[in-house]
């Protein structure tokens, strides 16, 4: 029985799972996912895929706000950039299904690098302005240069093909989506083991001490924004090729809002944290849809009125969170799992 | 000559409006260094609220303006109560998405009660056209920026010379030493907050009255960003000189070079202002540097 979490080398400090529970917990984790889509039916499927790709988005909008501390309004306009830029290599070029979500990604890491540089000389509220400016920039250009983009009209692609097999439907592009979202979680789990993100944290949690201990603040503040829309830029991509469909609706600045309320809900800074809160942002809608249809015949008025109540519910969750959890779901879960380690010598 | 004077008198008309919910997004800031991001459905409501009185209720439009300007001032400070309050001292983060999930609550609202259909507005300002030096111009643009005009420097009084505006600017100065001074914090937000509401529902009510009840004038609340970070965003002469050169802005790009161009000029002079005086212009320079 143990009272807290102690450890005596800084192997098993720095290891991502120590505890013997922990282990546990993740393998069952990843068996539930590596057996659950013989099982869920379509609808189910959409949903776990759209988990997926949106827990690549938020990963990457994580480490930008989470850890390193740059707020982002521009989460829309840089999957824009991903998903047109995927769709477009793959139309125009005739780029394979990997290389064009590689090459989308980089591009995004580019354009991310572009708007990174007003954090030279911006904090808090005004970056969170000067990337707000992005989003409705990146939007412009998206829709109204109708020649390269097509401006308001669809791109539509081709079903991705992977080693010569068609990875379209639900149930094939599961693996893909599934198997990116887990070497992203990995990536961000490992970055912040590393120089480089314990740079990012020092950043956000004190700059002007950080730059005294050597890290060089804007340099890293450019790679925070780069590795940040890389993942961003890559969700983006996953989304043109599981949708087969680019429009610039699915791009707004409401997408930012969205994967910034899922980070918030989720928890910020924290990897499970991003998973927790794409996974509730996606099955919270689906839940109120669900639950609209079934009222449909016993009570239209109230099914008629579930839009709204989605949409105000989406922001209610929101200030429920800030204002009672402030560390989102993960801290829930996180207490949750010290209740049971400590047990009964909780102090 | 004529297409200027038409393009300038619509631009500042537009520009008026951005500098009353400007200085309401101002005086927010001032008080609790909070930018709200539901200035937008604030509009939207008050435009709702007159809309539900004049035609909904049959109220007098006199009679309508004022109930809803009450109605707004009740919401503003029951948001301040109920979302703010508990937030204070917390990191910004949370401070934009709290107003952000506000936003996403009002519109939510908004639907439920409204419905998602554009409504037209009872035309309280007669729209005739009047002819000035060669340009003719529809009469409510010229009310419009005589009635923002008198509202500004009614809210640039209240600053100057009431008790509560002095307490909002001692606040604004020194939280600390304004509060030593037996200034309530808790009363200044207060009146921020519903002030703010009122100047946003008057916005809103001269957008509807110009083109209708309708989700787009949530758009106008987006606008402001640039009108406030041009000026200044705690100032409030900043706001009005902002607004008006922000909507001549846009007047002159969307008449003379178009391309839709116009709706993100704004955004291009907010990065450039950004770039180089991000305290605007008539802002004050504490911005933090790394």
């Amino acid at each position: 029985m143990d009272s807290g979490v102690f450890f005596s080398s800084y192997r098993a400090d720095m290891a991502l799972r120590n505890r013997p529970l922990e282990k546990v917990r993740m393998a069952l984790f990843v068996a539930l996912v590596l057996i659950f889509p013989f099982f869920a039916s379509s609808y189910w499927l959409n949903l776990a895929n759209t988990i997926a790709i949106y827990t690549v988005g938020a990963l990457g909008l994580n480490i930008l706000v989470g850890y390193t501390g740059q707020i982002s309004l521009g989460q829309g306009g840089f999957m824009a950039v991903g998903a047109y830029s995927a769709g477009l290599l793959t139309l125009r070029l005739g780029l394979p299904f990997w290389a064009s979500l590689l090459a989308a990604s980089l591009l995004t890491a580019a354009v991310g690098l572009v708007f990174g540089l007003p954090s030279l000389r911006l904090k808090g509220l005004y970056l969170a302005v000067a990337t707000l400016a992005a989003q409705e920039i990146v939007g412009w250009v998206v829709t109204h240069w109708t020649a390269l983009t097509g401006g308001t009209e669809a791109l539509v692609l081709p079903s991705p093909t992977l080693f010569g097999l068609r990875m379209n439907g639900d149930f094939r592009f599961y693996w893909i989506a599934v198997g990116i979202a887990a070497a992203a979680a990995l990536f961000t789990a490992n970055l912040f083991r590393s120089r480089v993100g314990r740079a990012f944290v020092a950043i956000r949690d004190q700059d002007i001490a950080a730059s005294a201990i050597g890290v060089n603040v804007f340099q890293y503040k450019l790679l925070a924004f780069a590795t940040s829309s890389f993942l961003v830029g890559l969700s983006g991509a996953m989304i043109a090729h599981y949708r087969l469909i680019v429009t610039w609706e699915r791009f707004t600045f409401e997408t930012s809002i969205l994967f910034l309320a899922m980070i918030i809900i989720g928890g910020l800074g924290s990897v499970s944290g991003s998973f927790f809160g794409a996974t509730f942002m996606v099955l919270l809608p689906a839940m109120i849809t669900t639950l609209g249809r079934s009222l449909q015949g016993t009570a239209p008025q109230v099914a008629a009125l579930l839009p709204s109540v989605q949409q105000g519910a989406f922001g209610v969750v929101i200030i429920l969170f800030l204002v009672l959890e402030p560390e989102g779901l993960a801290k829930l879960w996180r207490n949750v799992k010290d209740y049971f380690h400590v047990w009964p010598f909780s102090y | 000559m004529d297409v200027f004077l038409q393009l300038t008198i619509s631009g500042l008309s537009n520009g008026m409006i951005y500098a009353l919910v400007g200085v309401g997004f101002v005086i927010i800031y001032k008080a609790s260094d909070v930018i709200n991001f539901a200035q937008g459905e604030f509009l939207l409501l008050g435009a709702y609220f007159a809309f539900a009185f004049i035609v909904q209720f049959g109220l007098p439009w006199s009679l309508g303006v004022l109930a809803a300007m009450a109605m707004a001032l009740v919401v503003g400070l029951l948001v301040e109560r109920l979302v703010l309050r508990p937030l204070i001292g917390e990191p910004v983060i949370s401070m934009i998405m709290v107003t952000i999930g506000l936003s996403s609550v009002l519109r939510g609202v908004i639907n439920a009660v409204w419905g998602p259909r554009p409504r037209a507005f009872p035309e309280f300002i007669p729209s005739t056209r009047v002819t000035i030096l060669g340009a003719t111009v529809g009469l409510d643009r010229l009310i419009t920026i005589g009635i923002a005009g008198l509202l500004l420097i009614i809210l640039t009084l209240f600053f100057r010379y009431t008790k509560d505006g002095i307490a909002m600017r001692a606040i604004a100065d020194d939280q600390q030493a304004a509060l030593s001074m037996g200034i309530s914090i808790k009363r200044v937000l207060a009146v921020a907050w519903g002030m703010a509401s009122m100047s946003a529902a008057v916005g809103g009510i001269m957008i509807a009255n110009l083109v209708g009840v309708s989700h787009d004038i949530i758009s106008v609340g987006i606008r402001v960003f640039p009108v406030v970070i041009l000026g200044g965003l705690d100032s409030i002469p900043g706001a009005i000189v902002g607004g008006a050169v922000i909507g001549l802005l846009e007047a002159y790009t969307g008449g003379y070079v178009g391309h839709g161009l116009n709706t993100i000029v704004p955004f291009l002079v907010l990065l450039a202002v950004l770039m180089v005086r991000p305290y605007g212009l008539f802002g004050k320079e504490i911005i933090e540097r790394v």
